[in-house]
């Protein structure tokens, strides 16, 4: 319904935009007085007075209809006052059930009459919404032609349009922070209500698996978030050891001693390497990469296991290197001539000159960049969930298994969620601490890159 | 360190340099040189090297999957008792053995079970619903290809060994004798699998498609690009023309800058916790991963327009100033029209990211077993990553061929729009 509405909006302001236009021009033809705007402009703003009104109108009655129809069904819902929010939330999720048709065991008589309640009100709501809208739209239609004639500024009130529209365009993104934060803050303070901060912080159990009806079988639950935090380092000390070096040193090739048509083709050989997506590199390290890994650790005669740690870490490294390498091949770039010729002609050669000129003068921004690498690496999410574990252990056996952050968050909200039980709370006090551990990793390198920056 | 000597030597005076210890020092200083060449080839090498093995291993895997062995039955309509204006409640069940019998008489009952095993167990809806597509099929003997079970296609493709002993394959002896009379009688073909782009999603390896989750990318990068095009446009515009400097713009840009950091599993938790938990959007909906991965994308898509926007010379803006165009029609008849072949870029590539992006997904549910595509962008459905990570999650060994396919049908995808991008850029992009 709302789709056709949207299309309606559209439809009746490309109308007004002619229909404005033509009359703009009807106007203009017979004056004598100079006009102010061009006829497009009088046609656009009628337009945005037809369409924009109604359209936000129509947002916000589809925001809040829900919540409004959800009070109304369960105010009206027999013995309803006495129950608590959980088992409120509970019948609702019943009756919507039962109104889309997903049955499963014949439905109560209470529960049959709510859902024709909640149908009659879900009509009522959508012609009273199409009746609102449309009234809306027609009175920005009148309106918006009403204004057309020679005086009319129709060009500012066009601009100041655009203008109001780019500003609230630019608070999106912090309305997505804001977002972010209210969503992890909210639901991670929920969860510190059931579980204590000080057992999530310094606990050394991580089991989460709990029972969310009475009659499963499950462990007793321990959120103890230091084993899981283990695991992500371990892996990332891992992806870093892989990625750092090949990726400095391939810039260093790159940038120093290749000829251009080499430079020039392996570049974006590399580049397709951060491409790939995630899930690829998932599937490929559970395919080839982990069994590989397996038999050599089994051949060292060391334990292993068959979602190893060292296979997660390496795929994982390799998805940076093209990362590294490119940051590094910037602050390369960026160290003035004026030093490496100094060192040349001092009669170092290249090599010294990379190693005892350059690297140190580029050390800032490789730093930066790779404090960013690491940001990306704590938070890579697909890689980890398809090799890596789901039990936390403390481990430096790179041949064992662990787990992440990431692969519990994934793993804990797979399938159905219900947003009261602490299994479910958990992933969100999780996403706030990798959410807070990568923001700072990202302030850091950033300051870092830009204050080197700053020198040259 | 060999630097360290060649300072030291520096500061002596009347050094004999073609000593023989001069020239060992200067052949030590050559190779250290040489060895950090060495090192960098290596580490260009190896990240090749994997690259090379990821996608040949991925292809060498995944190439079986477009073909699939079928068998091409003859069913006589004519002489079953189907109703033509109720051909849906025939006995399909039924028709399809007997014909499958036919090929195979005088069998046993338990060798036919085994026999009946060797073929989908899902043949009698392909026969009916080939038959309600085309009705006039009830009036004679027409043809039928009924895709083989998963063991047996493993079977023709070599990848189940005949050698390997009996009770450790999911193919009996028996079951490989039958299927080579059939090969025999000429019943067995290996044509191209189009059912790999027109099936939805099934639990039958030899059925399964990616129909509904290239449906599923559709619908939610067209939301994610209805979306974030105009505002990642409009913000750049905003702030890099209009903005005052202050304490409120540095904030956005600051906090852009970190949003394009923030990892894409965190996206996932907001769709979770706003569009499904606060605002009751429908789980699985394109609708809501387009609104997830529109968020996701902005950030960049912000930073590249703002930069292509910077790239517009001055010069441009001043002449349009010049001549009385207000701001706005500076920016939106000038400037803004000089820089749309790189934001068009910029904003493919960023599609391109956002198609191969898989976490945000599996939060907000679009990793559900779906068997048709979807309609529209409030159904739920599954898109081509996560139908990737579902697949690869299953147990079926017809599946790993399955994924590695789709894996290719993705990054095949992925080349495309990057091409597009490229194309575009060397085609439009103008440099002052």
């Amino acid at each position: 319904m709302s789709g056709y509405l949207i299309a309606a909006l559209a439809l009746a302001a490309l109308m007004m935009t002619f229909v404005g236009c033509a009359r703009a021009r009807a106007t203009q033809n017979g004056a004598a007085e100079k006009t102010h705007s061009r006829p497009i402009y009088h046609g656009l703003n009628a337009a945005i007075w037809t369409g924009v009104p109604a359209f936000i109108f129509l947002l916000l009655w589809l925001g809040g209809q829900n919540s409004v129809i959800n009070q109304l069904v369960i105010a009206s819902f027999p013995g309803a006052e006495n129950l608590d929010p959980s088992a409120r939330s509970l019948i609702l999720s019943e009756i919507r059930q039962v109104a889309a048709g997903n049955i499963f065991k014949e439905p109560t008589p209470e529960i049959q009459a709510a859902v024709a309640h909640l149908k009659s009100l879900q009509q009522i709501s959508t012609v009273a919404m199409v009746a609102v809208v449309a009234a809306t739209m027609a009175i920005g239609a009148f309106l918006g032609y009403r204004v057309i004639g020679n005086r009319y500024r129709a060009r500012h009130s066009v601009e100041r349009s655009v203008t109001y529209f780019m500003m609230f365009s630019s608070f999106v993104a912090i309305v997505t922070t804001l977002g972010i934060v209210a969503s992890l803050v909210f639901e991670a303070l929920q969860f510190f209500a059931k579980v204590p901060v000080t057992e999530f912080l310094f606990g050394l159990r991580w089991e989460p698996q709990i029972a969310i009806r009475a009659d499963q079988v499950a462990g007793q639950g321990a959120f103890g978030v230091l084993p899981v935090m283990f695991g992500t380092f371990v892996i990332s000390l891992i992806s870093m050891i892989v990625a750092v070096p090949t990726g400095i040193l391939s810039a260093i090739y790159l940038t120093e001693y290749a000829d251009r048509r080499f430079r020039a083709a392996v570049k974006p050989l590399l580049e397709i390497l951060a491409g790939v997506p995630t899930v690829v590199y998932g599937f490929f390290a559970v395919l080839t990469v982990a069994p590989a890994v397996r038999s050599l650790g089994l051949g060292l005669g060391i334990p292993s296991s068959p979602n190893s740690a060292l296979a997660a870490g390496a795929v994982m490294g390799v998805m940076i290197i093209p990362f590294i390498s490119s940051l590094s091949d910037d602050a390369l770039a960026a160290v003035p001539r004026a030093m490496r010729e100094g060192s040349f002609a001092l009669g170092a050669t290249k090599g010294e000159t990379i190693r005892k000129v350059l690297l140190p003068a580029a050390l800032p921004g490789i730093v930066g960049g790779v404090l960013l690498a690491l940001s990306r690496a704590v938070g890579e999410t697909m890689i980890v969930v398809m090799a890596a574990g789901l039990i936390a252990r403390m481990t430096l056996n790179p041949f064992d298994a662990v787990t992440t952050v990431t692969v519990q968050i994934v793993t804990l909200l797979i399938g159905d969620s219900e947003f009261d039980n602490p299994k479910t709370l958990a992933a969100f006090a999780l996403g706030l601490i990798l959410f807070l551990v990568t923001l700072m990793l990202n302030l850091i390198a950033l300051r870092t890159v830009r204050k080197y920056r700053e020198k040259y | 360190m060999s630097s360290a000597a060649f300072t030291e030597t520096v500061a002596k005076a009347g050094v004999d340099w073609h000593s023989d210890e001069m020239k060992a020092r200067r052949k030590r200083r050559y190779a250290a040189d040489r060895r950090l060449q060495i090192y960098g080839i290596v580490a260009i090498s190896f990240a090749l090297g994997f690259l090379a093995i990821l996608i040949g291993s991925l292809t060498f895997s995944g190439h079986k999957a477009f073909t699939q062995t079928v068998a091409t039955i003859e069913i006589d309509l004519s002489g079953a008792k189907v109703d033509p204006n109720n051909i849906k409640d025939a006995d399909w069940r039924g028709i399809v053995r007997g014909a499958l019998r036919a090929q195979m008489p005088g069998l046993s009952r338990r060798e036919e079970r085994k026999f009946f095993e060797m073929f989908t167990s899902s043949g009698q809806f392909l026969v009916r619903d080939a038959v309600l597509a085309d009705p006039s099929r009830l009036n004679g003997v027409s043809r039928f290809a009924i895709p083989m079970a998963d063991p047996i296609d493993q079977l023709a493709k070599g990848e189940i060994s005949r050698d390997t002993p009996e009770n450790q394959r999911r193919v009996n002896d028996q079951q490989i004798a039958m299927f080579d009379q059939l090969v025999e009688k000429g019943v067995i073909s290996t044509p191209f699998n189009w059912g790999l782009f027109f099936n939805a999603d099934s639990r039958f390896p030899e059925l399964a498609g990616l129909a509904g989750a290239i449906s599923g990318s559709f619908w939610s990068l067209l939301v994610c690009f209805i979306i974030s095009f105009p505002i990642g446009i409009a913000a750049a515009i905003y702030l890099e023309e209009f903005a005052p400097k202050n304490k409120l713009t540095d904030l956005i840009e600051v906090n852009i800058n970190n949003l394009a950091a923030v990892p894409s599993v965190v996206f996932g938790l907001l769709g979770l916790a706003v569009f499904l938990g606060w605002l009751g959007l429908p789980r699985s909906a394109p609708l809501v991963g387009g609104l997830v991965l529109a968020l996701m994308t902005l950030p960049t898509l912000i930073i590249v327009t703002r930069v292509s926007l910077k790239s517009v010379p001055s010069s441009i803006r001043e002449a349009a100033l010049g001549v009385g165009a207000s701001k706005h029609e500076m920016i939106f008849h000038h400037v803004l029209p000089l820089a749309i072949p790189a934001v068009m870029t910029g904003s493919i590539i960023s599609l391109a990211r956002a198609l191969g992006e898989t976490a945000p997904l599996l939060l907000i549910g679009m990793n559900a077993f779906i068997t048709s595509p979807p309609d529209g962008v409030f159904a739920a459905s599954t898109a081509l990553p996560t139908q990737i990570y579902i697949w690869a999650d299953s147990p079926e060994r017809g599946f790993v061929a399955r994924t590695s396919a789709a894996i290719l049908v993705l990054l095949a995808f992925l080349v495309l729009m990057n091409g597009i991008a490229i194309y575009l850029r060397q085609r439009f992009e103008r440099r002052w």
